[in-house]
């Protein structure tokens, strides 16, 4: 491995979370940006190739470290580390429509869920998966959520443009539905 | 189980299938449930039947929870009583069931996302990351080792400090009685009688009250003037003393 990667590889393992690639170049002011993805390239490949226990992992606006999934029951039964609580369906699809419209109000989110999301939303606020990005100008000024860094790491996700446009989706939403005849 | 009775006999005989609502997250999951248990066309929903078996399922909630289902219920019942209304042949007509659809489309593709994020959320749950280890919490401080005399000082040293109570000085005004004999005599020059109150005024300072008294008194004494008060509280009159004044 070039030392750059080695670099690299060291502070990936001292980090707690995914670091940005910015974070990444500064670690060797000399080493352009091209030479930092570069490094990145060879330390996953080198994980790949060789057969590591661990693997890198592009998620969450950056770069992290993580056992691979085969172990993971083996870890868990050596109480070595545990899997985090499973989302209810009830977090998983208010936290779908804030990461589709946010910033979006508690109000939006009841309308299109057909119920009180009261509670949801502030366990999700706790988990620190959401977070309030400001007031809408509308009557009484509500609260607005938006999702957080941490959303996308539990999501294992890059970024939000990773998730399928919406008219990606199988069904799109029509404007107009289809008259009836 | 005469409620069931109420639901469209079906050849599959739903009746008997028994439903748990805890494991819906919500009206409209119930209402997408039904519409595809029944293999409905989403875009011309039988609003009467389905507003049945709505009914039906909720029928086993309790009160706590049927809240958001029961204005799904009148919702539903709502769209039923437009769809029997005649409608004119011309007129464009308004599928009262359009905004119940748009919400459903929209809740089902929700769902979608709801899919995508359970699978991409199990895979980085089987994978663990460096866990954040806190640094270590400061040592608590050493047990104080220390001397009677030590803490004897220590006391003492507060004590001092605190035997210098902050106090405001104040700073007397000293009472100007050779003034107020002043201002009397001159007055009285001028006039035989004056009253208390046209020396002093309402607001004038103690101090300038208190001279005037002191100075009055004195001039009393000296035989310059006579004090008078005709009773108890009433206005203080003052008289040049004539024989004083001879004299």
């Amino acid at each position: 491995m070039t030392p750059l990667a080695k670099l690299l590889e060291a502070a990936l393992f001292a980090s707690a979370h995914p670091i940005p690639l910015a974070e990444l170049a500064e670690l060797d002011p000399e080493a352009p940006l091209a030479a930092v993805t570069a490094a990145l390239e060879e330390l996953r490949e080198h994980y790949n190739v060789d057969g590591h226990g661990v693997e890198l992992v592009e998620l969450g606006g950056g770069w992290q470290i993580l056992t691979r999934a085969e172990y993971t029951e083996a870890i868990e039964r050596a109480q070595l580390a545990s899997r985090p609580q499973r989302l209810s369906a009830a977090a998983l699809e208010t936290l779908a429509i804030i990461a589709y419209r946010q910033p979006i109000g508690r109000a939006e989110i009841e309308e299109i869920r057909g119920v009180n999301v009261g509670g949801v939303l502030k366990s999700l606020h706790e988990r620190g998966l959401i977070e309030v990005t400001g007031r809408s100008e509308g009557v009484g000024r509500p609260l607005q959520y938006g999702t957080t860094p941490l959303f996308l790491e539990h999501f294992a996700l890059r970024h939000l443009q990773e998730l399928p446009r919406a008219d990606e989706l199988a069904i799109a939403l029509r404007a107009e539905p289809t008259p009836v005849e | 189980m005469a409620d069931e009775q109420l639901t469209l006999p079906s050849p599959t005989g739903e009746a008997a299938f028994v439903v748990d609502l805890k494991a819906f997250s919500g009206p409209l999951d119930l209402l997408l449930s039904l519409i595809r248990e029944e293999q409905l066309d989403i875009y011309d929903i039988p609003i009467a039947r389905i507003a049945e078996q709505f009914l039906a399922r909720i029928r086993t909630l309790g009160l706590n929870d049927a809240a958001d289902y029961l204005e799904m219920a009148a919702r539903l019942l709502r769209i039923k009583a437009q769809m029997l209304l005649p409608r004119g042949e011309e007129e464009a007509w308004e599928d009262p069931r359009a905004e119940l659809v748009r919400r459903l489309l929209e809740y089902q593709q929700m769902r979608e996302v709801v899919d995508l994020l359970e699978r991409r959320g199990e895979e980085r749950r089987n994978q663990f990351a460096r866990t954040f280890v806190p640094p270590d919490a400061p040592p608590p401080p050493a047990p104080l080792a220390l001397s009677l005399s030590e803490l004897l000082a220590a006391v003492d040293r507060v004590l001092r400090a605190a035997r210098r109570p902050n106090v405001h000085d104040v700073v007397s005004r000293p009472l100007n009685v050779p003034g107020a004999v002043a201002i009397i005599r001159d007055l009285l020059q001028l006039r035989a009688r004056v009253l208390w109150t046209e020396i002093v005024n309402r607001d004038a300072e103690p101090s300038f009250v208190l001279s005037t008294l002191l100075g009055l008194l004195e001039l009393a004494k000296l035989g310059e003037l006579r004090v008078h008060q005709p009773k108890p509280f009433a206005n203080v009159e003052i008289e040049r003393d004539a024989a004083g004044e001879a004299a």
